[in-house]
């Protein structure tokens, strides 16, 4: 009781009545809305959900821990990559493929454990931070584009260098009678509605706890958080790990709904759209995260279809105009904007 | 003799990954040190430097004016962009390199849409000399007199010169130096204009050896930034002494094991380094030296 006391307080948005109604509304339409659409439009929308856990992630590193990661494509990629070569090997039998996703994001965590080490514990921040990370990420990508010959194989698993690897099985649920194979559809939509939702709640309460009172404290002034007796470095690269699996596990489910990975979800314009998700939602809060994320990758969706060429001109300029206009993230402005509102009200009854 | 060979062509891709590493990194070692800002449009402005060479060769202008054109035309949209997006920015560091990556992706597709996937670039100049069993190009050699020749005048520029005096002054104490009457706002404008330029310089001098593509920026930043983490904030105690050491690793690894080796072992050594030197090889001398 007391962790699920946890689900609100300090450091998210969103509490009381109002809040939960709202998000069991939302919980609710989101679970009746393939009752309403055909099944190939429903596995086609878990596309928005598989980059969630990575926005999620972001937020946590950079929103909640101050840390300027652009490595999440990196992780993603990682997760990706591994998930084909075990899946590919192994096959889908036995719940197998559920291996490969643990495995998957395991490894993530392991890079960002390895990678983090070196940057927290060398006290590396700030600017530096976020180029070491984003060099790392653009030399993945190149070294994966260049996997293109045959001698490039982890055991049935071809990389294929920039074409990128395909022919992994998805994700399949052992189950009695027959295995539940998580294609594009309906029941994939459920699957990953479900660990969304899971992710979110987790994460609300990890933030809220003491470890995310202290992380929040971390960014706000470390040297203060130090001197306190907090190892910062420790909620730091905690933080990291956690924020990249997140990543990781939205490569696995990338990969595993498209069947399908490339070199180019790692290059510098892949790296720049979690960015942009996150700044623009409002990358201090989990919730203004989520909604700027779904938002912003609709209205990627909406262009890139009426005119792709643009859509990245749109990203950019969005990207400028938010760290200009409203650093703090546009939901996030419209979210505390209205908070203030629906807390005015009782007090002008009271008068 | 064959030893001989063997070490001159050693030194060859030495200076060479040397000259790459100090011309690219310049421009953003100057806008990081002087300004505390990551400018992530970094390789844009690069890219924007070798359009314009190509184009002004391609025109018929002869390659160093058209190089200097690049630079020009660099530093030109690095100062509109400083006035336009950076000025509100400076208390913001960590915003500024997100602000500037969107300016990075406008410009980059915006390239791609108004001038296509590709661009007619210019025939490398000079030919090539031979020693012993291998040839060797003359260009390589230009570019490593112009990398040291860069950083001789840019020596001159901060420290002879009244607006080195001037930009010294206002990145130490930015409010004195404007009570006593410096203009700082434009101080900063032509440092960014001149980082900028800088990297339009790198651009327009590797033009004539690459292929003019939008995105040929990025082949450009990862060792720019490298070379700049382990560099540290200053440009003469850092970045050069950086490129030099990492032009050696990189030199030794790509000739081992090829190019993306070299890339590779770059990025281990900075990991390691910062490990060991948080504050960069220029942090570390200006600490002994105290």
């Amino acid at each position: 009781m007391k962790t699920l006391g946890l689900l609100q307080g300090p450091q998210t948005l969103g509490k009381g009545k109002p809040f939960w109604s709202a998000f069991t509304l939302v919980v609710a339409l989101a679970c009746a809305y393939p009752l309403f659409a055909d099944g190939y439009d429903v596995g086609n929308n878990v596309y928005f959900f598989n980059w969630a856990f990575m926005a999620l992630g972001l937020s946590l590193i950079w929103g909640y821990g101050g840390t300027l990661s652009f490595g999440q494509t990196a992780f993603f990629g990682v997760a990706g990559y591994t998930y084909g070569v075990i899946s590919i090997n192994f096959g889908d039998a036995y719940g197998l493929t559920i291996f490969a996703l643990v495995a998957s994001v395991a490894a993530a965590a392991l890079l960002a454990a390895a990678l983090g080490y070196f940057l927290f514990f060398g006290r590396i921040s700030g600017v530096f931070l976020g180029i070491v990370t984003l060099s790392v990420t653009l030399v993945l990508e190149r070294f994966m584009a260049q996997t293109a010959g045959p001698e490039w194989r982890v055991g049935a698993a071809r990389l294929n260098g920039y074409n990128g690897m395909g022919g992994m099985p998805s994700l399949t649920i052992p189950w009695f009678g027959s295995d539940i194979v998580l294609f594009p559809d309906v029941q994939l939509y459920y699957f990953t509605l479900a660990l969304l939702i899971a992710c979110y709640l987790g994460l609300r309460i990890l933030v809220n706890s003491r470890f995310g009172n202290v992380l929040v404290a971390i960014r706000e002034n470390p040297q203060r958080a130090e001197m306190l007796g907090y190892d910062i470095r420790v909620y730091q690269l905690v933080t990291f790990i956690i924020g990249s699996a997140l990543a990781g596990l939205s490569g696995v489910l990338y990969t595993s709904w498209g069947n399908y990975i490339t070199p180019a979800s790692m290059g510098m314009t892949a790296a720049a759209l979690p960015i942009v998700w996150v700044a623009v939602g409002g990358r201090s809060d989990l919730t203004t995260t989520l909604i700027g994320a779904m938002l912003v990758l609709a209205g990627f969706q909406a262009l890139t279809i009426h005119g792709s060429q643009y859509a990245l001109v749109v990203m950019g300029a969005l990207l400028v105009l938010t760290v200009l206009i409203a650093p703090r993230g546009l939901v996030f402005g419209l979210g505390t904007l209205v908070a203030a509102l629906v807390n005015r009200k009782p007090k002008r009854q009271g008068e | 003799m064959t030893v001989l060979f063997s070490i001159f062509s050693f030194l060859y891709q030495t200076g060479d990954a040397f000259a790459f590493l100090v011309l690219s990194a310049c421009g953003l070692a100057i806008i990081f040190g002087m300004m505390g800002v990551i400018n992530l449009a970094h390789g844009e402005f690069i890219m924007c430097g070798a359009y314009v060479c190509a184009a002004a060769a391609r025109a018929g202008l002869p390659l160093p004016i058209a190089i200097l054109a690049g630079a020009l035309a660099a530093g030109f949209a690095g100062m509109v962009i400083e006035r336009i997006i950076i000025r509100p920015l400076y208390d913001r560091p960590l915003d500024t390199i997100v602000a500037t990556w969107g300016v990075s992706m406008v410009v980059t597709q915006g390239t791609l849409i108004l001038l296509g996937s590709t661009m007619p670039g210019t025939g490398t100049p000079f030919g090539s000399f031979t020693v012993g069993p291998y040839s060797y190009s003359v260009y390589r050699v230009v570019l490593m007199v112009a990398a040291l020749g860069t950083l001789g005048l840019l020596w001159v520029g901060f420290t002879k010169t009244r607006f080195g005096v001037l930009a010294r002054a206002t990145i130490q104490v930015p409010h004195i130096a404007q009570a006593l009457g410096v203009n700082t706002g434009l101080v900063y404008s032509l440092t960014f204009g001149l980082g900028a330029a800088l990297a339009g310089l790198a651009g327009g001098l590797y033009a004539p050896t690459m292929t003019l593509v939008p995105t040929m920026g990025s082949a450009f930043v990862v060792e720019a930034f490298v070379t700049v983490v382990v560099g540290g904030a200053d440009i003469f105690l850092g970045t050069a002494p950086a490129a030099l050491v990492l032009g050696a690793v990189k030199a030794s690894l790509t000739s081992w094991q090829g190019q993306l080796a070299g890339q590779i072992g770059l990025l281990v050594a900075v990991i390691i380094v910062i490990r060991i030197l948080p504050r960069g090889i220029s942090g570390w001398i200006l600490r002994e030296r105290t």
